[in-house]
C-alpha cells in the first residue's frame, strides 16, 4: 500500500496570540452586524470548537451551511444502502460517518448489528480492494461527498474498470456545493450576506469557479481553510468587502487553493460522472446539485444493478427539522428535539450524526454559560 | 459444526484440522496428550515455571500483608500484533497497570488463553515470550494459568483473560470521591497513542512513520508519586478505552465537581494529533495504555512532575487541568481562545469521518 505521510499539525494556525489581534481588527472594522454564512460542516466544527462563534457574536452572526454531505444525502440513498447490505451478496462499504447516520427507521450500524454486511473504509480504493479479495461477493461503495471526495471515487471505479473487477459497484449520492449556495441566495428568506467557502472543495474546484456566482448575486466569498487563524482572516476579509460595498473571490486559503483548481481531478470527473438535478436531504431537489455515473459507466452503477432492491419515497421523522437547519433557516438549538428527543447517541436527523454535522457541532460545543 | 457439549457417543465427525505441530487443532484444547504437551512443552517453559510447574490445579500464595487488591481483565486487541507492542505485553502490562493505580503493589497474575482452532504454534510462541518479558519486567509472577481452543470462526486468534493480586501499600490514596475543589489534575504522558496505534494498524492506515502505542507498565510511575507526594496523591487512573475523557467523566460523577482542563495544556504527540485531524477523532476520547490521569492535593502539581519525569514512562508529563465547584458540566475544557465548553463523555467506538 501506498504510504502517506503524516500530516504536520499547523500550530500557527492555531497561534492565541494572533487570534486575538484578528478577533480584534473584524470588531474595530464592523459598522453593524453582518450575517456570514460557512458553508462547510468542517468550519462549523472550528468555529465553535474554539470558541469563534461566540467570540464575535455582537459584530457576525454565523449561519451555518449545507455543507455536511452524509447530512443532505437523502432518505431513499440510505435505506436502499441498507437494503443492499442486507441481501447476503452484497458488502456495502462506506466512509465511517455514513454508517451512523438514520434511515427512515435505523442506520448501516444498526443494519449491521442484525446481521448485516457493512464494512467502514477510509478511503474508495479501499473498497476496490475488498473487490478483489472478495471475488464471490458484490462490493458496492456508498459515494457519499463533496467536489472533495468525488475525484477518489471516479479513481476508483475506473481502477475496478481498468482491472475488470464486475462485482465493484457505486452507489453515487455525490453533491455539488455551488448549486446549493445558488439555491440559498435565491431563496427569498436568504439572509446571508456573504460567504465562508469550503477549502478543501476549492482545492478541488479553483477558486475562480465562484466568479459567476459572486458576479450574479453580489454577495462576498472568502475560500477558507479550517484552523481558527484561515477562518478568522476568512470572517474579517468578507466583514472589509461588507463595510466597503464590495463583491469579490478572495482566496485566504492560498496554501491549498489555486484559481483553476486540480485540473487533473476535474478530467477524472468529468470523464466517470454528469451533472444532474438532485434531491437534498432538507432542500428538495436542488438543480444541478449532484452527479451520476455516465452512461458508459452504467455497469457500475449499484442503482442500476440492483434496481429491484429500490424503495419508495420516505418521508422524515416529524420531529427532525433538519431540512430547515441544512438551509441556515434555524440554528439547530432552535430545534424542539435538540438536546432532548434528539442527541448524539439517539439521533432523529443525520446532523446529529457525523463529523461535520451542524446540530452535533452545536450540541458538543455549545458554550457554557456564565457560572452563576 | 455444532458448538453444543457432546451429549451423546452418535458420530459426530466435524473434520477437524490434522495435528501438523505447527497450527493449533481443537484436539489441544481436549484435555488430553496433546494438551498437556502444549503446556509443558511450550508454555510453561514460556512463562518461567514456578508455581506453574506443579500443573495442580491452584495456586497457593502466601500473603504479606492483609489488605489485598484484586482485579480482572480481558484482551481481545486485533490486530494480536501492533507498533509498540502485543495482546501478551499488553495483558500484563493492562492488569499490573489496574492494581498500581489502585494503590497496590502487582504480585501474581493468572493467564486464560482462548485459543482458535488454527493459530499458528510460531504466533502463540511470540505472545508468550512478550509475556515472559513483561512479567520479568514487572516483577509479578504468573501463579495460574487455562488454555482452551475454540472451534476456527468462534474466537479471532488469541484472547486472554487475565486475574492479578497486588499488596495494598499505605498510604492507599483515597480515591476519585474525595476529589475537592482546589486539587489538580496531571497526565503521565501525551494521550491517545495506544487507539491511534491499534486503529492505523487494523485499517492498514499507512501512516509513516505508524504511530507506536504507549503500552507500559505504571507501576513504577505510580511509586514515586506515592512516595513523593504521600496523602497528597488523591486517585490515580490508567486511562484506557474512553481515553482521558472517560476517566474525567467517571472521577466528576464520584465526586460531584467539575474537572476542568486546558486544552493548551494537554500533550499530545505529532503523530497522534496527525492521525486524529486526519480521521476526525479527538485525542482525549483515544484509548491509552501506559498513560495515567492523576490527581493530586493543591499546589502538588509540580512535586507530582518532577517525581513521574524520573520515570520512563513519564518523562512527559503534564499538567492537565483542576478541580472547580461544579458548574453547567461534569468535565469542561478550555479552549486556546479561553472559552469554555463541556467535554463530551466519548459515545461508541471512534468512527473516522468521510473528508
Amino acid at each position: 500500500m501506498e504510504r502517506r505521510p503524516i500530516m504536520k499539525y499547523l500550530d500557527e494556525f492555531r497561534d492565541p496570540a494572533a487570534s486575538r489581534k484578528l478577533l480584534d481588527e473584524i470588531r474595530r472594522q464592523a459598522t453593524r452586524r453582518w450575517t456570514l454564512m460557512e458553508v462547510c460542516g468542517g468550519q462549523t466544527h472550528s468555529l465553535l470548537r474554539h470558541g469563534i462563534a461566540s467570540a464575535l457574536e455582537e459584530v457576525v452572526e454565523l449561519i451555518h451551511g449545507p455543507g455536511c454531505p452524509v447530512c443532505v444525502t437523502p432518505l431513499e440513498a440510505i435505506d436502499f444502502a441498507q437494503k443492499l447490505a442486507l441481501r447476503g451478496d452484497v458488502i456495502l462499504a462506506s466512509f465511517g460517518d455514513m454508517l451512523r447516520v438514520p434511515g427512515s427507521s435505523r442506520s448501516l450500524l444498526d443494519v449491521k448489528s442484525v446481521g448485516g454486511r457493512v464494512k467502514a473504509v477510509y478511503s474508495p480504493l479501499d473498497a476496490v480492494e475488498l473487490a478483489r479479495r472478495h471475488p464471490q461477493d458484490e462490493i458496492v461503495f456508498f459515494a457519499v461527498g463533496f467536489e472533495t471526495t468525488t475525484p477518489a471515487t471516479a479513481l476508483a471505479v475506473a481502477q475496478a474498470a481498468r482491472e475488470g473487477l464486475e462485482n465493484f459497484s457505486l452507489l453515487v449520492a455525490h453533491v455539488r456545493v455551488l448549486p446549493a449556495m445558488e439555491a440559498l441566495a435565491d431563496s427569498p428568506d436568504c439572509r446571508v450576506q456573504a460567504f465562508l467557502a469550503a477549502g478543501h472543495v476549492c482545492a478541488i474546484t479553483g477558486y475562480e469557479a465562484y466568479e459567476p456566482f459572486v458576479a450574479k448575486y453580489r454577495l462576498p466569498v472568502a475560500v477558507t481553510g479550517f484552523e481558527p487563524l484561515d477562518l478568522l482572516q476568512g470572517i474579517l476579509a468578507c466583514v472589509r468587502q461588507l463595510e466597503s460595498g464590495e463583491a469579490r473571490v478572495e482566496n485566504q486559503y492560498a496554501r491549498g487553493v489555486r484559481q483553476e483548481g486540480n485540473l487533473p481531478a476535474q478530467d477524472m470527473v468529468r470523464e466517470v460522472y454528469e451533472i444532474r438535478d438532485c434531491p437534498w436531504r432538507g432542500f428538495g431537489v436542488i438543480p444541478r446539485g449532484g452527479l451520476r455515473l455516465r452512461d458508459a459507466w452504467r455497469y457500475y452503477d449499484a442503482s442500476v444493478r440492483f434496481a429491484s432492491a429500490r424503495p419508495l419515497d420516505i418521508v422524515e421523522h416529524p420531529d427532525c427539522r433538519s431540512a430547515e437547519v441544512l438551509a441556515g433557516r434555524i440554528q439547530p438549538p432552535e430545534c424542539p428535539a435538540f438536546g432532548t428527543n434528539c442527541t448524539p447517541d439517539a439521533p432523529q436527523g443525520a446532523p446529529m450524526v457525523s463529523s461535520e454535522g451542524a446540530c452535533a457541532a452545536y450540541y458538543r460545543y455549545r458554550p457554557a454559560p456564565a457560572a452563576s | 459444526m455444532s458448538h453444543e457439549p457432546q451429549k451423546s457417543w452418535e458420530l459426530n465427525c466435524p473434520v477437524p484440522l490434522p495435528v501438523d505441530g505447527e497450527h493449533l487443532t481443537l484436539a489441544h484444547g481436549e484435555g488430553t496428550r496433546l494438551t498437556r504437551k502444549l503446556i509443558r512443552d511450550r508454555i510453561i517453559p514460556a512463562l518461567g515455571g514456578g508455581q506453574l510447574a506443579s500443573m495442580e490445579d491452584a495456586a497457593r500464595l502466601s500473603m504479606p500483608s492483609k489488605s489485598l487488591a484484586m482485579t480482572t481483565d480481558s484482551f481481545v486487541v486485533s490486530p494480536l500484533f501492533f507498533p509498540g507492542g502485543d495482546i501478551g505485553s499488553l495483558a500484563v502490562y493492562g492488569t499490573v497497570n489496574d492494581l498500581a493505580v489502585s494503590g497496590a503493589r502487582p504480585l501474581y497474575l493468572t493467564l486464560s488463553f482462548i485459543l482458535e482452532e488454527g493459530l499458528p504454534l510460531a504466533l502463540l510462541e511470540r505472545v508468550l515470550e512478550s509475556i515472559s518479558r513483561a512479567v520479568e519486567q514487572t516483577k509479578v509472577q504468573i501463579v495460574a494459568g487455562d488454555t482452551k481452543v475454540v472451534p476456527r470462526g468462534a474466537a479471532d486468534g488469541l484472547f486472554i483473560n487475565t486475574a492479578g493480586i497486588g499488596q495494598l501499600v499505605e498510604p492507599v490514596p483515597p480515591g476519585p470521591a474525595t476529589l475537592q475543589e482546589g486539587d489538580e489534575l496531571i497526565v503521565s504522558g501525551p494521550i491517545g497513542r495506544h487507539g491511534i496505534a491499534v486503529l492505523c494498524a487494523r485499517e492498514e492506515l499507512a501512516l509513516e512513520p505508524p504511530p507506536r502505542s504507549d503500552s507500559a507498565p505504571l507501576a513504577r510511575s505510580a511509586e514515586v508519586l506515592r512516595e513523593r507526594l504521600g496523602t497528597r496523591l488523591r486517585a490515580m487512573r490508567d486511562a484506557t478505552r474512553g481515553g482521558v475523557a472517560a476517566v474525567l467523566h467517571e472521577w466528576a460523577e464520584s465526586c460531584q465537581a467539575t474537572l476542568r482542563v486546558h486544552e493548551a495544556e494537554i500533550p499530545v504527540s505529532p503523530d497522534v494529533r496527525g492521525a486524529c485531524e486526519l480521521l476526525g477523532l479527538d485525542p482525549l476520547h483515544v484509548a491509552n495504555e501506559g498513560t495515567m490521569v492523576v490527581a493530586v492535593a493543591p499546589g502538588s502539581t509540580s512535586d507530582a512532575l518532577e517525581a513521574l519525569r524520573t520515570t520512563r514512562a513519564g518523562k512527559q508529563a503534564s499538567s492537565l487541568g483542576k478541580v472547580v465547584r461544579r458548574g453547567i458540566a461534569p468535565v469542561t475544557i478550555v479552549r486556546a481562545l479561553g472559552t469554555e465548553q463541556p467535554l463530551d463523555d466519548p459515545r461508541g467506538a471512534p468512527l473516522p469521518r468521510i473528508c
